[in-house]
């Protein structure tokens, strides 16, 4: 190994909360094909940020991403992590700090789930001690107990499971750079939506710089920091945060991908704990409450249900804890948008289709 | 030809007992050590060769067509060339061994799903710790069933090499046939054929034991 390229890396694997990632005129072409697979993809991505792909199946979002750990070598153009050419890097010693989730998990059938997270630690030389107590911690982490799960085998998991352990396994060596590729899409519902909320809890406290991939949109508004909505060629239609993509949309494409009933949708991703709440006096007291635990869409419900102004929501203890009005609901999702003219452009799109 | 006369197969088994158990040792280390060759040029060639097209076919085919030469006339091209005994006897055995453990090598490696190839790279092994540390351990039982279905295959190929001089149980098969009509002539063959049928069986549950305690248990149905 060249020396030059160890200290990078080095440097690269010192900044474990998140590293700033430039793309620079990225170009995939494949060999015998008239169209790149991405063209002149240009973006950066700052320390700590977690940024969705969203776009449709073969629109290069996948391509995009494995070009920064390098699974998919770039035509043209330039990524750097924290100012290093990851091109020039040893593309092994730069994955093992690059931390990397896909879809189908791939846990290693043969090993045991301690096994399968103390990979990198163990290609790193880390010493046995120091490999059991961060499997252990990473255990904890993605809310597995250690002493139920180190010796079991994958199969041996639910599907869940199986997901929360690839997390652990990509967080392994504290990389400050993941690169998850759909992880939650083959989940149901339910397990998907509680792996979510977990991811965004640890994202909190962990602050890596993410680059995250998705077709679904609902996923990419209740995760990301900023989301790329892409097209084909892994163009750029729109690169902001949800909010304000949600507000205004950039194009028609944009738009379309939205769907319908943005509003209603982002509200099933939310708990009602987001919104402010009113005082107890604001809601009569009758039989329909709104629990802690539900989504501001059930509160919706609730409200378009009872036709009350305001209903009282209770805590797990079914004590009131404060009311919930229509107004507060919206105030929840109208936080980011910048100004009156961008939340008419919401009704106005809306109301085209 | 005699009729079987069951005492006499008795008698016959009891005065030469130390013969017998002698020939069955051999047998077994004849067999043993051509599996113990052929899995090293047999996993080794495999591991080559998993993931290129055109070698691949090659070896496969060409272990493909040494399985296709009746053992007689293989042997019988061996002995001018490497005399009698045991070392005709092990190149022949070592040949008809590779097929099935190359083929399921190739197929182990293979059947490695490509997710779990996607996450190996993904966390920064190279090629060769991920066909060591990955591909190979999740292939163990294909590969093991190949070098199961070889041991069956030499076992009883091995019989054969009774005819050039070769080690084992085949000795009393070739001299029963050889003395048709004689008084021992069937305890010959009758011995040498149950001694080989029981060798296999005994050889078959020790892989048994062998898959259990080498594969992962997460690999296990």
């Amino acid at each position: 190994m060249h020396k030059p390229e160890d200290t990078a890396i080095l440097q690269i694997a010192r900044n474990t909360s998140g590293a700033q990632i430039v793309l620079d005129q990225v170009t995939k072409t494949y060999p015998h094909q008239p169209t790149s697979a991405v063209e002149n993809f240009s973006m950066t991505a700052e320390p700590g940020e977690l940024i969705m792909f969203v776009g449709p199946s073969g629109c290069g979002k996948t391509t995009t991403m494995k070009m920064i750990n390098r699974i998919i070598e770039p035509t043209s153009g330039s990524i750097r992590i924290d100012g290093r050419d990851v091109l020039s890097l040893d593309p092994n010693e730069l994955r093992r700090h690059i931390g990397y989730v896909i879809q189908q998990i791939g846990l290693f059938p043969h090993m045991t789930i301690a096994e399968n997270i103390a990979v990198v630690p163990k290609l790193l030389g880390w010493t046995k001690s120091r490999i059991n107590a961060r499997v252990d911690e990473l255990l904890e982490t993605v809310k597995l107990d250690p002493t139920k799960f180190s010796h079991r085998y994958p199969k041996q998991l639910s599907g869940g499971q199986q997901q929360r352990v690839g997390v652990a396994r990509a967080l392994a060596a504290d990389p400050p750079v993941m690169l998850m590729d759909e992880p939650f899409g083959a989940t149901d519902p339910i397990t998907r939506e509680s792996l979510q909320a977990e991811f965004l809890r640890l994202q909190e406290s962990l602050g890596k710089t993410i680059i995250f991939v998705t077709h679904d949109f609902d996923e990419a508004v209740r995760l990301g920091d900023r989301i790329a909505v892409l097209s084909e060629r892994s163009q750029i239609e729109q690169f902001d945060t949800p909010a304000n993509i949600l507000a205004a949309p950039a194009n028609d494409y944009v738009s379309s991908f939205i769907g319908h009933g943005a509003a209603i949708k982002r509200l099933v991703l939310i708990p009602v704990t987001e919104a402010k709440l009113g005082p107890i006096g604001d809601a009569e007291a009758g039989p329909i409450t709104v629990s802690i635990a539900d989504s501001l869409r059930d509160a919706l419900d609730a409200l378009v249900l009872s036709g009350a102004p305001a209903l009282m929501v209770v805590n797990a203890a079914k004590k009131p804890i404060g009311s919930i009005t229509v107004e507060r609901i919206s105030a929840v999702l109208g936080a980011d948008i910048p100004d009156v003219q961008g939340a008419g452009l919401v009704s106005a799109s809306g109301a085209g289709r | 030809m005699n009729q079987l006369d069951f005492d006499g197969l008795l008698t016959f088994w009891q005065q030469r007992s130390g013969d017998i158990l002698d020939m069955a040792f051999q047998h077994i280390a004849v067999v043993a050590v051509a599996l113990m060759i052929a899995v090293v040029i047999g996993v080794g060639v495999g591991m080559l060769v998993w993931d290129r097209p055109v070698p691949r076919s090659a070896v496969i085919a060409s272990a493909g067509v040494a399985l296709t030469i009746p053992s007689l006339a293989l042997l019988a091209i061996l002995v001018p060339a490497f005399g009698l005994g045991w070392v005709p006897t092990l190149i022949a055995l070592v040949l008809y061994s590779l097929l099935p453990i190359v083929r399921n090598t190739v197929v182990g490696l293979r059947a490695v799903p490509p997710a779990v190839m996607e996450s190996a790279k993904g966390m920064g092994m190279n090629p060769l710790g991920v066909l060591v540390g990955v591909q190979l351990p999740m292939a163990w039982p294909i590969i093991l069933t190949g070098v199961r279905v070889a041991a069956q295959l030499t076992i009883g190929t091995a019989a054969i090499a009774a005819y050039v001089a070769g080690p084992g149980l085949g000795q009393y098969i070739f001299k029963g046939l050889a003395s048709l009509g004689s008084k021992n002539a069937l305890n010959l063959a009758l011995t040498g054929t149950i001694g080989i049928v029981i060798l296999a069986l005994i050889v078959d549950a020790i892989f048994v034991f062998i898959a259990r305690y080498t594969t992962s248990r997460g690999l296990r149905a």
